[in-house]
């Protein structure tokens, strides 16, 4: 109840009251100059809010890249962090280029910190996500001065730069190596959720290895993901897949990846962010003969420790989009519209194999770089429904 | 419980160290002692106010330490401390000073953007955005931070917030994209949606406990993963999901369904904000003056005497949930028609679980609801002004306010650090029950 506390309190004066009066004066004391001090504090802070800035800060910088995350947060191991990478990148190539962002805690964060962004005079406001769209769009139709890039979404205004990537033309390569590395015939692959960032991915992958199983009459099975029968051009809905519906469980990414082993499969690609961390951690106690490719970034440089799992990464070069995006905005080159990453300018590849450059036959390595060139060239359907599914 | 035995008023020693083991007892020189002793003495006392006060300044002081002791230059700066103390020192209360400053810049007023209005005349909007913004992160805390503290000033646990918030925001979606009426109907029907979606939600551990005894606790806590997942689910098919997407994205709100801003389009607050503090002092007027609000108070400090004398404690938890559910829902409505104007998931951040803290920061009234919120709300928002001026992460925000949670939770421990009086039977007491109450 209650008076539990009350009771106890009301036993204490008995027991020290013979300092209650200097204890008092204290801590009456103690209140004011507390309360001065903290005002103080606020009144310093407002009157010279640079004073203690960082040395570097001191140098007037004359272009601030800005960037507002998702509620992923800066840390994402996925796009908000990449989009990060690459403003860092362009602030090491270019010195009057300064770097600062703002995480989102929730979807309300969002246009008040593209406010407080260009409130802050930034040279360029990178957002990420389609969940950001409506608002960068918002805001770059209020401020048409402003420029804004957005990763993972179209664009159709002149501020604003939509970086998108046709990631399904690497993980075609990846769903090939993925097949052709399989001991037991089955691979199988999962996604963070089910939108078009993601399935695009798990859409060229699940193409890639029915690619295989055609080109090489073998009969590699693909777990995880069967793509829609037809779909609008550009959206890769899935007909049903595995999906952990967000990018931070690790523990259901070790379930799924079990779930997945426990049906044969040796090679997991998870699509899921730092959900992938748990598929890692599921495929090394697996033990010997059990593989994964990474996804969005290099593998071996962003989870390092899991490297000697990784037959190769499926990345998607948002880091360097950004890094151009933010240059091409401080030279004053910045157009808006839109960037499509793909093999061929580079924008979307097959990282090195790295542990694995000497246990992938020559044979592979050589129809992919083949198949490399066909995609590049048109030549290759990537329409998982072009081939039959064994 | 008795009412204000030993209270501040009928307490105020005078000179002579109180021998007083009874704290009801007023020595005779009491009332002759003069203003300013007796308003001194009340800071040594272990009333709400105080231990609120020293709660948040021993969290600020422990949080500057805490940003001291994560800056690199601070760091740097000690660790040649034998060449240069001084730099050591100046570093250590400017960074921390910096950091504060920048959030009560950020979220209250910027002396520099007053003065820059005042010699030019313009940018008057900019003085008022921290205000404003403060206030609109803090109306969907005021609404659910209200439902909850109904809850636990009643002796139910509603940590369902967040799917109650979930549930008003599909509920005034719908509404807000399907109905095609004029602003004077469509909004206020939205609101009301709103609320009902909350409300239903509530309304399921309220009856579940009364019927079956099913903790509310356990109830909520589910329900929340139920709306999470159903939210998840409806973003993905009609009629909820925008046309032409296969993002988990609603559809958006009709104008009509959406909330008017109270001073211009320039400054975020709106109309949602007034409905929260009405919301407020709708609570209060129930609480204290309607023979319900009357039963929700006796139910809550003894059900036992509640049923006694013949209220139905069935029908009680109940409604407690049902209304805790309906504000909480509303904090959903004021997000999705006050500054987002559609869904997707996650939706609504931390807001259900941030209202059990501003709950207890509020010790469940409703005037310390609103100040509970506000302070939050002035500490989310001026963090990122933080971030932006100082490099210092939002993330160590986050603390300040944990451990402002921390010590406020911690009365007897705050009361000793000071060397607080206590106060009689109600200067020190729990905020809530036990969860078996």
């Amino acid at each position: 109840m209650a008076d539990i506390t009350s009771s106890a309190a009301r036993v204490a004066p008995d027991q020290r009251h013979s300092g209650r009066r200097w204890a008092a004066a204290f801590s009456a004391i103690g209140v004011v100059a507390v309360a001065a001090t903290t005002a103080g504090v606020a009144a310093s802070g407002a009157t010279s809010p640079h004073r203690a800035a960082p040395a570097a800060r001191a140098h007037a910088a004359k272009f601030l890249a800005c960037e507002v995350t998702d509620t992923g947060g800066i840390n994402d191991e996925s796009f908000n962090q990449s989009a990060y990478a690459g403003a860092t990148e362009a602030a090491a190539i270019n010195h009057n280029i300064t770097t600062t962002y703002l995480q989102s805690s929730s979807t309300s964060d969002y246009t008040p910190n593209i406010d407080r962004l260009l409130a802050k005079g930034c040279g360029i406001i990178v957002t990420v996500g389609f969940d950001m769209a409506n608002n960068t769009s918002a805001a770059a139709k209020a401020n048409p001065k402003a420029k804004f890039a957005i990763v993972d979404f179209p664009s159709t205004q002149k501020n604003l730069l939509g970086l998108t990537y046709e990631t399904n033309q690497d993980a075609f390569l990846g769903g090939y190596l993925a097949a052709a590395m399989s001991k037991s015939g089955v691979v199988g692959t999962f996604g963070g959720q089910e939108i078009p960032p993601v399935t695009i991915y798990m859409n060229g992958w699940v193409a890639g290895v029915r690619y295989y199983d055609k080109v090489n009459h073998a009969h590699v099975t693909a777990l995880g993901y069967v793509p829609a029968a037809k779909s609008a051009p550009g959206l890769y809905a899935a007909k049903s897949g595995e999906f952990t519906n967000n990018f931070t469980d690790q523990t259901l990414g070790a379930t799924i990846t079990k779930a997945e082993m426990a049906q044969g499969a040796d090679v997991i690609f998870p699509v899921a962010g730092a959900v992938g961390l748990g598929a890692a951690q599921a495929v090394k106690s697996a033990g010997a003969g059990h593989y994964m490719e990474w996804v969005d970034t290099d593998g071996c440089l962003s989870a390092k420790q899991y490297c000697s799992l990784f037959l190769t990464s499926v990345t998607k070069g948002i880091a360097t989009s950004v890094r151009d995006a933010v240059l091409s905005a401080y030279n004053g080159t910045f157009h808006g519209g839109n960037y499509t990453g793909t093999l061929k300018n580079g924008g979307v590849a097959l990282s090195p194999y790295h542990d694995f450059a000497h246990d992938i036959p020559a044979k592979v390595k050589a129809a992919i770089a083949s198949l490399k060139a066909r995609i590049i060239a048109g030549k290759i359907n990537l329409d998982p429904n072009a081939y039959p599914a064994s | 419980m008795s009412a204000t035995s030993g209270g501040r008023g009928a307490a105020p020693v005078g000179d002579e160290p109180a021998p007083a083991s009874e704290p009801g007892v007023t020595p005779a020189s009491g009332p002759q002692a003069p203003w300013w002793s007796r308003t001194v003495r009340l800071f040594g006392e272990a009333n709400p106010l105080v231990l609120t006060v020293l709660a948040m300044l021993s969290a600020v002081v422990l949080g500057g330490v805490l940003i001291d002791a994560t800056s690199t230059t601070v760091l740097h700066a000690w660790s040649r401390i034998g060449s240069h103390p001084g730099r050591a020192l100046s570093l250590t209360v400017t960074t921390v000073a910096d950091a504060y400053g920048a959030i009560f810049t950020g979220s209250i007023i910027s002396p520099s953007a007053v003065s820059h209005a005042v010699s030019t005349g313009k940018g008057w909007t900019g003085v008022f955005t921290p205000l404003s913004e403060t206030a609109t992160y803090a109306t969907p805390l005021i609404f659910a931070g209200l439902g909850v503290a109904l809850g636990f000033s009643t002796g139910v646990f509603n940590i369902g917030a967040q799917g109650q918030l979930i549930g008003g925001a599909l509920a005034a979606l719908y509404a807000g994209f399907e109905l095609h009426l004029p602003i004077g109907i469509h909004l206020p029907l939205v609101v009301l949606a709103g609320a009902a979606g909350g409300a239903a939600v509530g309304f399921v551990p309220g009856i579940l406990k009364a019927r079956t005894g099913a903790h509310e606790v356990i109830v909520t806590i589910m329900l929340n993963y139920v709306m999470i997942y159903l939210l998840d689910y409806l973003l993905t098919v009609q009629p909820f999901q925008q046309p032409g997407q296969t993002n988990a994205v609603s559809r958006v709100l009709s104008g009509t369904a959406r909330q008017p801003h109270l001073f211009g389009s320039g400054l975020s607050v709106n109309l949602s904000f007034i409905l929260a503090l009405a919301m407020g002092a709708a609570m209060s007027w129930f609480m204290r003056s309607s023979t319900l609000g009357f039963s929700f108070r006796v139910i809550g400090s003894n059900p036992d005497a509640g049923r006694t004398a013949g209220m139905s404690v069935a029908k009680v938890t109940t409604l407690v949930m049902t209304f805790s559910g309906l504000l909480a829902g509303m904090a959903g409505m004021a997000t999705l028609t006050g500054t987002d104007f559609y869904l997707s998931s996650p939706y609504g951040g931390n807001i259900g679980f941030d209202a059990i803290t501003v709950a207890l920061l509020g010790r469940n009234k409703p005037v310390g609801v609103l100040l509970g919120s506000l302070l939050w709300a002035s500490l989310e928002y001026g963090a990122k002004n933080m971030q932006l001026n100082t490099g210092i992460p939002v993330d160590l925000a986050s603390v300040v306010q944990a451990l402002i949670v921390f010590f406020i939770a911690t009365p007897l421990l705050v009361r000793d650090i000071y060397h607080l009086r206590q106060t009689g039977a109600r200067g020190v007491q729990l905020f809530t029950k036990g969860w078996s109450g």
